[in-house]
């Protein structure tokens, strides 16, 4: 079985390695017609797709219990379907239609889920580390035994309030786990460019913040490094600071050629590295799954996604009466 | 058969070239095979297949310049794919409604969505008042909240164990503990939106900032995070939370410490800004806003901490929200202002009144949502008015005030709206220069005898 940072041998069932495969599959395919949908214009604005990336967060979720907060910033659609929001309410949202999770007025990079316990999807970078400090504050406070799982990005790794909120967190000891995806470019910028020490999982040496770095194209390496650190924060003793090392394989957003890497790059990750490959694999070596088996949990996951692009097609937009609602509570 | 349709690569692409084909007639391609390249304004893009299948047909030839976004360029045909979505006849979004409506006389900010709010609590026969500083009645506001609910809870600089940097917080440490009071670290910026994440969470955080101009770090939670997220979350995601602490100008210290942020916090929908005058007021309407399920901007001045005010002796005071109160009746002119400004004005109003000028004085309290109709009811009787407000003009609470009053009353008008206000420079610390800067009670006198024509 796989190995997680090569410490340990993690057990994998054949159902958690075929639920993997199946929820890092609806990511790519979702994520494809979601680019496809943009391309038609179906989509407006800003489009920031999370294919390569997969293993992160169906790692992660893994390792959460029912109840325990996500929060990320705006490359989140991945985040909501591994948490469990339905494609639809999510492909309806890109679309902007009164059948998305913010029925229209928040778009891509602004979703939330108070059922799912996913607290958005917000656009302004780092902005999510201070909110998921918090969310963690408010489960302390209620001693209700919940973790909050707060991602960002190697770019918003260089924002001064990331270190705020690092210090208060490991202050106050708060149930947070801090996933830093380092996809190796914060939009155009290379993390060699744009980062003093690059080993991101030291970042937090100097608030006392156990760091870890994981192979984020390793889905099993990632839940149980997640698992590690969720139980650890839930056990009281505060924050840890994993360092996914993971890759887009599309641009920053949907208009970005990303010209500042090499094709050699992207094809080498893409070939030697692919996190939804690697579990294939693992499948057919094991004898737990054949070719044929995978191609028609293919075909179901894609009949899925192709609902959604119908019903974020067919879901109306929102009612013009929408306009003026959800500015104040009516105290 | 599906067809592959030229893709939009940014929002603002119309068409583009196609550059180069990467398949051929007959080739089998997978979801997410580069198939092709577009050239566009800005760039050469890559084209991945959503579907698989089979290439029957290319339909746009390679070379070709200025295709339009969503031409067929190819088709597919192979067995088990998913199709291509059904795309609806391109209809362009519907028109936003504002435009299709005649133009109303009244401007936007009536739409401001809040409940319209209820006069003043009265205040039964014999009840006593007492003497008590606007300090200790911000305090008491939080003790009973904090007494009410155990949501609520208080973080900031020193206001646990120093006791407040201005003693606002005196006492709270020792009666609700370190769990309830939490000092926070400098770090504005992140507490902030550390308290919009336990709001998010369910929490009624009061945050303190030891003076407003230090929130300048942390107005990103307090706009973006804070005001917005309700209606980017289709309103599943409140944040009932009181940002508060002290506002303006202080005494000598500078133009970094001394700033008015009225107007700042005042812009954004999805804020409540309250800015209070007298002890009874901060009392009731911080015990409002605690209570209030949305994000709170509380305005506090550090010249009126020590100053004693009468407060009715009844338990739960609560004054509420959106409902200016007319401190002084008049004929001849009204007065608008907020905070400190409120006693400048009220002295200004005595002193006209000597001259035979009968001021009324209208001491806004909340400045959103503001209330307009009492302004505007006041100028039908007055047919004037001048605004006070301790920040500069431009774009100003006076400048909100003067276009409402213009829009709605008009031909009431025996004189253009007028404005006082702080001069239009940074706050110097020199004695004399800050005192030329900022409103006095003769700058006021100044501004109601021009509008008067005395």
């Amino acid at each position: 079985m796989a190995k997680a940072n090569g410490k340990h041998t993690a057990e994998t069932t054949k159902d958690e390695l075929l639920q993997y495969y199946r929820d890092m599959l609806l990511i790519r395919r979702f994520e494809e017609r979601a680019g496809q949908l943009y391309g038609m214009g179906l989509i407006g604005g800003f489009c920031h797709l999370y294919i390569g990336q997969e293993a992160v967060v169906v790692g992660m979720q893994a390792a959460l219990k029912d109840g325990d907060q996500v929060i990320t910033a705006y490359r989140d659609h991945g985040h909501m379907l591994a948490a469990g929001m339905t494609a639809n309410g999510v492909m309806a949202e890109l679309t902007g239609r009164s059948g998305g999770y913010s029925k229209g007025k928040g778009g891509s990079m602004h979703m939330f889920s108070i059922e799912k316990a996913f607290y958005g999807g917000h656009g302004i970078v780092g902005a999510q580390v201070s909110l998921g400090a918090g969310l963690a504050f408010a489960n302390k406070y209620r001693d209700d035994g919940k973790v909050c799982l707060t991602y960002f990005g190697d770019g918003a790794a260089n924002q001064g309030q990331v270190y705020e909120s690092f210090n208060m967190a490991a202050l106050w000891k708060l149930p947070v786990v801090f996933v830093i995806e380092n996809n190796q470019y914060a939009m155009g910028t290379s993390i060699q460019r744009s980062t003093s020490e690059t080993h991101l999982h030291k970042r937090g040496i100097s608030f006392n913040i156990p760091g870890e770095e994981v192979d984020g194209m390793d889905v099993v390496a990632v839940r149980e490094a997640g698992k590690r650190a969720v139980e650890n924060a839930r056990a009281g003793n505060g924050p840890t600071l994993l360092e996914m090392k993971t890759y887009r394989y599309r641009g920053h957003s949907m208009s970005d050629p990303a010209k500042y890497r090499t094709k050699e790059e992207v094809d080498e990750q893409k070939t030697k590295h692919d996190p939804i490959e690697r579990v294939k694999k693992m499948l057919i070596d094991a004898g737990h799954s054949d070719e044929a088996a995978l191609k028609e949990i293919d075909r179901d996951i894609r009949a899925v996604v192709t609902e959604s692009a119908e019903f974020a097609q067919s879901s109306p937009e929102p009612d013009p009466s929408e306009l003026m609602t959800d500015i104040y509570i009516e105290a | 058969m599906t067809q592959i349709l030229m893709p939009a690569l940014s929002p603002t692409m119309e068409e583009g070239n196609l550059a180069k084909w990467l398949v051929k007639v007959g080739d089998k391609i997978e979801p997410g095979q580069v198939i092709a390249e577009i050239e566009t304004d800005k760039a050469t893009m890559e084209v991945e297949a959503v579907d698989e299948g089979t290439v029957t047909a290319l339909l746009i030839e390679e070379g070709a310049q200025g295709v339009k976004v969503n031409t067929p360029i190819a088709e597919l045909s192979g067995e088990g794919e998913a199709p291509a979505p059904k795309q609806e006849a391109k209809t362009a979004p519907a028109q936003p409604p504002m435009r299709e409506e005649p133009v109303k006389p009244r401007p936007e900010p009536t739409q401001v969505s809040t409940p319209t709010p209820q006069a003043d609590p009265d205040i039964p026969a014999g009840t006593q008042m007492i003497k008590i500083t606007v300090r200790d009645a911000l305090r008491d506001a939080m003790a009973e909240e904090m007494r009410a609910d155990d949501r609520v809870f208080l973080m900031g600089e020193e206001v646990a164990e120093y006791q407040g940097a201005y003693k606002v917080s005196r006492g709270l440490l020792e009666e609700f503990g370190p769990r309830r009071v939490v000092d926070t670290p400098i770090t504005e910026h992140g507490f902030a939106g550390l308290g919009v994440g336990a709001a998010m969470g369910g929490l009624k955080p009061i945050v303190e900032f030891m003076t407003w101009n230090f929130a300048m770090q942390a107005i990103d939670h307090i706009i973006n995070s804070a005001a917005k997220t309700l209606y980017m979350s289709g309103g599943q995601i409140k944040s009932s939370i009181v940002f508060r602490g002290p506002n303006g100008a202080a005494s000598r210290v500078a133009a970094q410490h001394s700033q008015d942020y009225s107007s700042w916090y005042s812009h954004v929908p999805g804020l409540i800004v309250i800015a209070p005058y007298d002890a009874a007021d901060a009392k009731g309407l911080l015990k409002a806003a605690i209570r209030n399920p949305n994000p709170v901007v509380f305005l506090e001045h550090e010249m009126l901490y020590g100053t004693e005010f009468d407060i009715p002796d009844v338990p739960d005071w609560i004054v509420p929200i959106g409902k200016a109160k007319i401190r002084r009746v008049g004929a001849d002119v009204t007065i608008t202002a907020h905070s400190r400004m409120v006693g400048l004005a009220l002295k200004a109003a005595e002193q006209l009144a000597e001259q035979g000028i009968d001021a009324e004085v209208i001491d806004l309290r909340t400045l959103r949502p503001l209330d307009t109709d009492t302004i505007i009811e006041s100028v039908k009787k007055t047919n004037r008015i001048v605004t006070v407000e301790e920040g500069w003009a431009q774009s100003g609470v006076g400048a909100e005030i003067a276009a409402r009053v213009v829009a709605d009353a008009f031909d009431y008008l025996d004189a253009p709206p007028t404005r006082v206000h702080q001069v239009d420079a940074p706050l110097a610390y020199a004695a004399n220069l800050e005192g030329l800067a900022l409103p006095n009670a003769d700058k006021i006198i100044d501004a109601v005898k021009a509008v008067t024509y005395r």
